[in-house]
Order: structure tokens, then sequence, then C-alpha cells
């Protein structure tokens, strides 16, 4: 079995069907469209199961250690005889994991995405720009090289891009899209930054190299500790700028505040790229640099675990107080992602230290089935009610009783109740963030309960609080290629906790144990608990304590609505701070001094030869009298010098 | 042999030349003017003619030059009275006042 071959045509089916759907334009069908992305997918999906089969059983671990293997490379730019870019593809546990995580979820939009938007007229669009963010996610989880995979994160922004407004008639979804790609844009700037001090210090690009040079005593690591900038040293710096453009993908505090507009877009894109693959490429790029950050730069490690831990509680607050589905998701998204920073964070080099990077690579991992669920779930009630308001919803569990079943079961998963799959990821975090962050720890287990109760008042909402209409037609029949993606991505939820990750995916390689300590998860498992219970006795029968609960926060609640004013926060200092201050001047610079002096040249041509032209009046006689007198004047002045 | 004086010779070439400039600046009919033109010509060849005798009689350059301007000026005629059928054609006149349109 060569799983070389099948690595390559991972990446290179997507591209593929992207430029075939992309550039074949009218002739083509909607139907083979559809047909092409979703074949396409399915044949990635069941090529990346054999990858991972074949890395993680049949080459197995060698000396038990998952060694990172180089399937392809080959020389792109060269700069010096030692220093060049490189492409090819990587292959490690991560990215081995990553890969199975991007081809399934996608493969389920895909085919979720046929029933939700069905009648659509620019489907063929939307399949191709599902290809080409599916190529440039598997690309950037592929890549062997730090630069390489910043080209792919582009792309995977565009394509972000491109699907956030793909409804373009819509202010809304326009607005959105673009602030998502600034944001994002803004923090890619720190991460090129942070690459380039990088790769100028360690002298290569290249992630295994580079992570071999600057962990071990060296030229490299000297000359980047050696030399600082503000009180800190470059490394420390570099680190800080590549993890802001992991922030701004992550939707970190506070670069966040792209993802909950983000949900413009379809409901399924939301799906995959805001909530189950895209936004994890932060974590995915901590984790890539992961030995860097633990051995060489632990302080910034502890500023990601601080970060992490308070975007998670801050977006969990939010999530509680929104209305729009979607936009309880996002927050929970974000909340979530919080969650696997944090865990990244308190993870250290070392025996018995690194549970957290196990644990938040386990996280990402059951996340991605849980929440994209979620959002597919969510799609379905919105095809069926049409609309994302929580007041429009209620006692749906009769008409849709798959979406209510799976989204129960999503639910479940993600508040942590054993034996679903968040149970397990989120035990092994918080007991990482106990062993080596205290008051992180807290924040995470104060979170947790949060989270329950914000996911239940979403499910309770959506499909109790109102009586159930006993005439209410099944929405859910015939639409099999919504239901079936719910379905197994559910099995995916609830069984995908069981598998023992800690074996596969290490700091090290090495496989170590995400011990499940019984008198330890009791806690975490009773907050949870008690977080349904009082999101039941609020939501479950239409009543009065939502709005005093409402009144007796005030503020707060008001606050927390809001999304704590971030918002607007942002709005007040690029438009009055850095317009008025920056922008302004500047523009008066430009208009006045540099365009000035180019006009004032202009103008003053233009003038002269207005004044002038009427000379050239056209009249021959005129012009021989010019002559004439020109011709006088020249004997009078020659007559004066010689007379 | 009574020999009419130089004086004489440039007061007439002098007279022939201002009746062609009047005459060139005074005139709104093409033909008129090219006419004038030849006053002008002629005027400068009385003058070469008169310079070559009185001054150097040995020598014929002056009566070369006088041949010569009579040769272009004679081709000078048939360009310009081809110019100004072609005037005629698109403006109907040759009435130097109308035919300014070659301005600005």
């Amino acid at each position: 079995m060569n799983s070389d071959i099948y690595i390559l045509l991972i990446l290179l089916l997507p591209l593929l069907s992207f430029l075939f759907i992309g550039l074949s334009g009218r002739k083509l069908s909607t139907g083979m469209a559809v047909s092409v992305g979703c074949l396409t997918l399915i044949t990635t999906l069941i090529f990346s199961i054999a990858v991972a089969f074949d890395y993680f059983f049949v080459k197995g671990s060698v000396g038990g250690v998952y060694a990172p293997q180089i399937v392809a490379r080959f020389e792109w730019l060269r700069f010096s005889p030692g220093m060049s870019i490189d492409l090819g593809l990587i292959v490690d546990p991560i990215s081995v994991m990553m890969l199975l995580v991007i081809t399934c979820i996608s493969t389920m939009v895909n085919i979720f995405s046929i029933g939700y938007m069905k009648g659509e007229e620019r489907l063929k669009s939307y399949y191709a720009y599902l290809s080409l963010f599916t190529f440039s996610m598997l690309g950037l989880v592929l890549s062997i090289n730090i630069f390489q995979m910043y080209i792919f994160w582009e792309l995977v922004g565009i394509s972000s891009f491109l699907l956030i407004g793909f409804f373009f008639n819509k202010p809304s979804a326009i607005a959105a899209a673009k602030k998502a790609f600034i944001v994002t844009r803004f923090a890619d700037f720190g991460f090129l930054i942070g690459i380039l001090i990088l790769g100028t210090g360690a002298k290569t690009f290249d992630f295994l190299t580079l992570i071999d040079r600057l962990t071990h005593p060296g030229v490299a690591l000297d000359s980047l500790t050696g030399s600082g900038f503000l009180g800190m040293s470059c490394l420390t710096w570099a680190l800080i700028l590549v993890f802001m453009g992991g922030a701004g993908k992550s939707a970190m505090f506070p670069l966040h505040i792209w993802l909950p507009d983000a949900m413009e877009g379809p409901t399924p894109v939301s799906a995959l790229i805001h909530a189950a693959t895209m936004v994890v490429a932060g974590v995915f790029l901590v984790a890539r640099l992961f030995p860097i950050y633990s051995i060489s730069a632990p302080e910034v490690l502890q500023g990601i675990a601080y970060i992490g831990s308070f975007t998670a509680l801050f977006s969990a607050l939010i999530a509680c107080a929104q209305t729009d589905i979607k936009k309880v998701l996002a927050y929970s998204t974000i909340s979530q992602i919080g969650f696997m920073m944090f865990a990244l964070g308190v993870a250290g080099w070392g025996e018995g230290h690194d549970e957290g990077f196990t644990a938040s690579m386990f996280h990402l991992f059951t996340h991605a089935f849980f929440k994209a669920l979620l959002f597919l779930c969510a799609g379905s009630v919105i095809h069926a009610v049409h609309s994302n308001e929580m007041k429009d919803m209620g006692g749906l569990r009769k008409s849709m009783p798959i979406t209510h079943i799976t989204f129960l079961l999503a639910c479940l998963a993600i508040a942590g109740i054993p034996p679903f799959s968040g149970f397990f990821s989120k035990e092994a975090i918080l007991s990482a963030a106990a062993h080596g962050n205290p008051p992180v720890f807290y924040v995470g287990l104060f979170t947790s309960a949060l989270t329950s109760f914000y996911m239940f008042r979403l499910y309770f909402s959506i499909f109790w609080s109102k009586p159930v209409d006993a005439h209410a037609h099944n929405h859910e029949k015939g639409q099999w290629a919504m239901n079936i993606p719910l379905i197994l991505l559910a099995i995916g939820a609830v069984l995908a906790g069981l598998i023992p990750f800690g074996k596969y995916v290490s700091a090290t390689g090495k496989a170590i144990e995400l011990p499940i300590h019984v008198m330890f998860s009791v806690l975490p498992v009773c907050l949870g608990l008690g977080g349904i219970l009082v999101a039941a006795f609020m939501y479950k029968k239409q009543n009065e304590i939502p709005q005093k609960v409402t009144k007796l926060l005030g503020n707060f609640y008001e606050a927390a609505y809001k999304k704590f004013f971030i918002d607007e926060i942002y709005l007040f200092l690029t438009h009055k701070v850095i317009f008025n201050l920056i922008g302004r001047p500047a523009a008066w610079f430009d208009r006045n001094v540099v365009d000035g002096m180019i006009q004032r040249t202009g103008s003053t041509s233009v003038n002269t030869s207005n004044a002038i032209k009427n000379l050239q009046s056209g009249k021959l006689q005129g012009y021989t009298m010019y002559f004439l007198g020109g011709v006088i004047v020249l004997v009078v002045l020659i007559l004066i010098k010689f007379l | 042999m009574e020999q009419v004086p130089l004086a004489h010779m440039l007061i007439l070439s002098t007279i022939l030349f201002f009746i062609g400039i009047y005459g060139f600046f005074t005139r709104r009919n093409m033909i008129t003017m090219l006419m004038s033109t030849e006053l002008i010509l002629n005027s400068v060849n009385i003058n070469f003619v008169a310079f070559n005798r009185y001054l150097y009689p040995h020598q014929l350059e002056g009566i070369f030059f006088t041949l010569f301007i009579i040769a272009v000026a004679a081709s000078e005629v048939s360009l310009a009275v081809a110019i100004i059928i072609n005037i005629y054609r698109k403006f109907k006149t040759i009435d130097i006042e109308e035919t300014d349109t070659m301005k600005y």
C-alpha cells in the first residue's frame, strides 16, 4: 500500500474539483457539479482513512514514537545556499488527525448542502468554493514549511471570505465578509512578521529543522534570544506575533469579533469553516510549533493559557444572552476554542507535563464532530422555520424528530456528560489545567458549567418551550441529504471520545495515558448537570423566570447581550481615533501636498497655453504681420548696432 | 555711355517691394496675394542684378541667383495654385479671411 500517492491525491482531488466546477461555466449542469463535489470529497475521505490506518497501524510507531514523515518535497525558492523555501507534504499524528477531521466534516457538509441549498441559483460556485476551502485547509495541515503554511493560511482566509459573502446581495453578508477578511488579515500581518523573524533567526522555514534549531542551544537560538526589543527577546516577539496570526483565525479575544458576524454565510458553511475546521487552524499552528513554545518560550505559552481561558469565559457569558441561535453557537465555538488554547497553554514539555497538548488535540477532534453536528442541526431548524431567532421556534420535537435527537446528543457531548465524546476531551483538558495552572482550571470549570447552561437553553428553546403543535407536519420527510449527515455526525459525536487518543497523538510522539479519575470527574460532571437542570427549569416551559433573571442581572445582562460592547470599542477606535487622528491628516497631506504639486504643475501649463493659444489664429496675414514686425525689429537692431 | 545710377535701381526695387508687401496685407484674394509675393521676389531680383552689374561687373553670381529665384518662383506658383484649387474645392471660396480653420 503506497500511502504517499494517496496523500498527494487527497490534496489534489479537491483542487481539481474546484478547477473543474469553477472553470466549466454554464455548460455544466448543477446536478453534475454537486455530484462531482460530493464524490471527490467522499473519495478523499476514504483516502484519508486509508492514510490514517496506514500511518498508525501498518507503519506504526518506531520504538513507541510516531515520527513525522516527509512524503514529498521539492525546492521552490532558493535565497542562498543554506536557505530556501521548499514545498512538500508532512505526515505526523496531528496532520493525520486533521486530515480525518477536515475530510470527514467536509463530506458531511457537502452532502448536507444538497438539501439545504436546494434551488440556490449559484450552487455551482458554492460547491467550487467548498472544494477550494477543503483544498487549502488540507494544504495547511500538510505543509512542511511555515511559509507554505502561510500561503494556504491565506487561501483558507479567501475561501472563508467568499463563502461568508456568498449571499452577496445582502448588505450584512458583505459587511461580515469584509470584517472577517480585514480582521484576520490584520492578524496575519503579525503572523508574517513572526515568520520572518523566525526565518531570519533560524535560517530556515522548515518546521522540523526550525523546531530542532530553536529547541536546542546553538547559534540560531542564541541569535534570537540574544537580541531583544522593548524588554523581550526576539524569539518571544516572534512567537507572540505568530500566535497573533493564530488568534486571528481562531477568534481569540480581542480578535474574535469577526466570527459571530461570519454567521451571515450559509449555515453548512458555518458548520464547516467557522466551527469545525478553519477556526481551529490557530490551535493547530500553536500545536505545530509546540516544542518551540514549550521549551524556549514558556512565558508566551502561559500568556496563551490566560488569553484562552479569558476568551472561553468571556464568550460563554455572551452566549448565554444571545437570542439568534447561530450567534449562540458562534460564541460557544469561540469558547470551546478557548478551551483548546488554554489546554495547550497549560501544557509543558516532557514526561507528565504534556497532557494538555494531547487534551487540546483531543478536544479539537471531538469538538469538530459535535459542533459541526450542532450547526447542521441549526441549519435544519432554520430551513424549517425560516428564522434564526429563538422566539420563532419552540415545540419542534415532534415535527423534527431526527434533528431533535441528534441535537440533544450533541448538546450532551458539548456539556461533557459521560459517556459522550465531549466528556473525555473536556476531562482531559480540565485535569491538565488542574495540574498546570490552577486559576485557569477554575475558570475552565466555571465555563464548562456555563457551556451546559447555554447549550441546553438553546435546546429547550428550540424543541420544548412552546406546546407541540399536534397538526404540524414532519419537516424532515424526504430530506435524506440533510438527515444522513446528522445521523453520521451524531455517531461520531457520541463515540469519538472512546478512541484512546493519547496513544496516537502527543507532543513527543510517545504514547501517553489520558486517565479518567473518577473522583476528579465528579465535580465537572455535576456542574454540567447543574447547568442542564437550571436551563430546564428556566426554559422547558414558557414562564416568567427568564424575565425575572434578566431584570435581576440588569446591566450585566444588557452588556452580555450587546457582546460587552467590543464591536463599539473597535468602531470607536477605528472611526474616531484612527480615522480622525491619522486618516484625515494623511488624506489632507495627500490631497494638498502630494497631489497638490502635480495639480499645480498641470494647471499652470493649462493656464499658460490658454493664454497664448489665441496667437494661432489661422489667419495667414496675421502671421505675416508678426513676421514683418520681427524683421523690422531685427533691422532696427542691426542699424543701431552698426551705425 | 551714360549709365542709370545704382540708386535709381534700388529705389525702383524698394518701391516694388513695398507695393508687394502692401498687396500681400491688404488683398483678400489668394491669387492676388500670390501675385504680390511675385512682386516681392522680382524686387529682390532687381537688387541682385543691379548690385552684380555695379559692384562686381566681372562676376555672374547675382545673375545666377536671379535665375534660380525665377525658377523657384515658377515652381512655387504651380504649388500655390494647386493648393488654392484644393482650398476652393473645400471652402467654395479663396478668400483668405474665411479659410482660417487651421488654428488652435
